[in-house]
């Protein structure tokens, strides 16, 4: 805070203060604000320390050792790199549980944003009930990540139904799409893309953005729906499509709780659904293989990192801040 | 008028289709064994609530007291992390001490923390300080809440208080408030409605996580709703399938009264934080 900055009573005059005491004075209430912000500070700056850091240090260690929880911390062994050899070269399920992963994030991500992006295109248009659709669509979002709801997927996407009842109607014969290795996992996906809603409602605030303008000037120009989709609204969405992006791909990496219940916490068939996490908590849980546990948790940190990072430095190229942008 | 008309049409078509497996879930809790095999419809033949009190004493223990334990842990941590967020964002928000951006950027970094990856050290932290299993088994789930470690929500509220005027801290201060009595008598009374957006998700959330439940919870006495409902996965038989879909019927009703309440609230909270639902 700067001199001009700083709150001065006006009702009093202010007397002369030599250089030296007010030094001292401004220092006083420069040390009464730091102990105020480090006070109102001191919950998050704990958690911080000792729900964030120290685990994160603790699992670094922890990766480079046998430890179970069967044994006390100080007896686990020392074991250098083995678990990070184990994982690339001597665990196939961790190679599957990668490609699971990745397939998931792949196709699904850009699937829900698509859905997204269509629906809250059509909303925009719409003049009347766009509250009500707009809730309505969101409410997937708020219900799609419980266990009842991977349960109902479960019963959906089972041999008798209601995905094969409705196939029957048009003549079709369906599977246990859950018990094929081939189809259990795009029943995931399609739970996934299922909660479009959230990515939804945040294009709608993008969209309501772009100056109708632009539109109407190039309908005089010419331009048709989908010259106007490409060069104006995919252009001035492109931050909030970014910013989707990165949630919903970090938020795609994590999936577990629809992978555990729809395998009943096996990963299967096959290792077909074994998400990372739910490999990750098979190792840590179930086998208490918990040092080998923690080094998949950094391997899994450090990608996500990258990933992050490649998200934010492609992003330059075609993430669009003019003037005129979107907010 | 056409290209409205077929607008309409196709916003209704893909909400039918959205709203499909909520009606069908619906439909199914009140369905007879029987029926559950041959009628895949929505709307059930012979009507059959007996499912519900079938799916309430399927295991030893009630469902009213999974029901409690869940409603228990979602308070708490609603009651967390309020407190704990509102705290923390005012001094990331409103304060200036020394070393503000750097403890700022690193509560962005912690946004974008996979939380899974905390799981195992975290468990055993926990578990060295003997506080995991025992007679209250909850604190690991509940004690992180109140050290503001769901960063999306300091964020939020971050965002909130910096839409209001600063010039209401300083004309406090000029009348010799000091940075307790700014938060006391003018942050947290403008701050309602992040408060209250932050309630609502951090219920929801929880009401609905089950990760770290699955991990924490171990005695069937203390499971929560979401824990004891993958019990019924473990028993396949149709004649479980009724009380299964009754039972996760009725762990949504508390989500559902929540979005029909304060629907407008929770798209708005996503809108100012891109928070996810």
């Amino acid at each position: 805070m700067t001199m001009a900055q700083m709150p001065v009573r006006p009702t009093e005059p202010v007397p002369p203060v030599p250089a030296a005491h007010r030094r001292g004075r401004v220092a006083r209430r420069r040390r009464r604000e730091d102990l105020a912000g480090y006070l109102f500070l001191s919950p998050w700056l704990l958690g911080l320390l000792g729900i964030t850091a120290i685990p994160m240090l603790l699992s670094l260690y922890l990766s480079f050792t046998d430890y179970s929880p069967l044994i006390p911390v100080t007896e686990s062994n020392w074991v250098g790199l083995e678990n990070y050899r184990r994982m690339f070269t001597a665990d196939p399920s961790y190679w599957h549980a990668v490609r699971v992963t990745v397939i998931f994030a792949v196709i699904a991500v850009p699937l829900k944003l698509a859905a997204a992006l269509g629906v809250a295109m059509l909303l925009n248009k719409t003049m009347r009930g766009i509250a009500l659709f707009r809730g309505l669509f969101y409410l997937p979002s708020l219900l799609g990540g419980s266990v009842a709801l991977a349960i109902v997927w479960r019963g959906m996407f089972s041999g008798d139904g209601a995905f094969n009842a409705f196939l029957s109607f048009f003549g079709l014969t369906g599977k246990a799409w859950i018990n094929d290795p081939t189809w259990a996992l795009p029943t995931l996906m399609l739970l996934a893309i299922w909660q479009f809603g959230a990515p939804m409602v945040i294009f709608l605030a993008g969209l309501k953005q772009v100056p109708t303008e632009l539109y109407e000037a190039s309908s005089v120009d010419g331009a048709g729906a989908w010259r106007k989709f490409f060069h104006i609204t995919l252009p001035l969405l492109s931050p909030v499509i970014f910013f989707n992006l990165v949630l919903e791909t970090i938020h795609g990496f994590q999936g577990f709780t629809s992978a555990f219940v729809i395998s009943n916490g096996t990963g299967g068939p096959v290792d077909s659904t074994l998400m990372y996490t739910l490999h990750l908590y098979k190792a840590g849980f179930v086998d208490l293989n918990m040092g080998y546990a923690s080094a998949m948790a950094w391997v899994f940190l450090l990608v996500v990192g990258l990933i992050t990072v490649v998200l934010f430095s492609t992003g330059r190229f075609w993430v669009h801040y003019s003037d005129s942008e979107v907010r | 008028m056409r290209s409205k008309v077929v607008r309409l049409s196709a916003l209704i078509l893909i909400l039918a289709i959205v709203l499909y497996p909520l009606f069908w879930m619906l439909g199914t809790s009140f369905k007879s064994p029987a029926e559950i095999a041959s009628n895949i419809g929505l709307v059930p033949h012979q009507f059959t609530p007996g499912n519900f009190a079938e799916g309430w004493h399927k295991f030893d223990v009630a469902f009213g007291r999974f029901f409690l334990n869940s409603a228990m842990v979602a308070t708490l941590t609603v009651l967390g992390n309020t407190i704990s967020c509102l705290l923390a964002a005012y001094a990331l928000g409103r304060l200036r001490f020394r070393l503000r951006g750097f403890w700022f950027a690193l509560m962005i970094g912690t946004l974008l923390l996979p939380g899974h990856v905390l799981i195992i050290p975290q468990y055993i932290l926990f578990r060295t300080l003997g506080l995991v299993g025992g007679d209250f088994p909850y604190l690991p789930l509940i004690v992180p809440h109140f050290l503001a470690t769901e960063a999306f929500f300091v964020f939020l509220m971050v965002q909130f208080m910096r839409g209001i005027p600063r010039e209401l801290d300083e004309a406090a201060v000029i009348d010799g408030a000091n940075p307790f009595s700014v938060f006391r008598h003018v942050i947290l009374p403008l701050s309602r409605p992040a408060l209250v957006t932050t309630a609502i998700f951090s219920f929801i959330w929880t009401w609905n996580d089950f990760f770290r439940q699955l991990v924490y919870l171990s005695q069937l006495k203390d499971y929560t709703a979401p824990v004891a409902l993958t019990l019924f996965i473990d028993s396949t038989s149709e004649s479980s399938v009724g009380p299964m879909f009754a039972m996760s019927l009725l762990s949504l009703v508390p989500v559902f009264l929540f979005f029909v309440a304060f629907q407008r609230l929770l798209v708005e909270g996503i809108n100012t934080s891109g928070l996810k639902g």
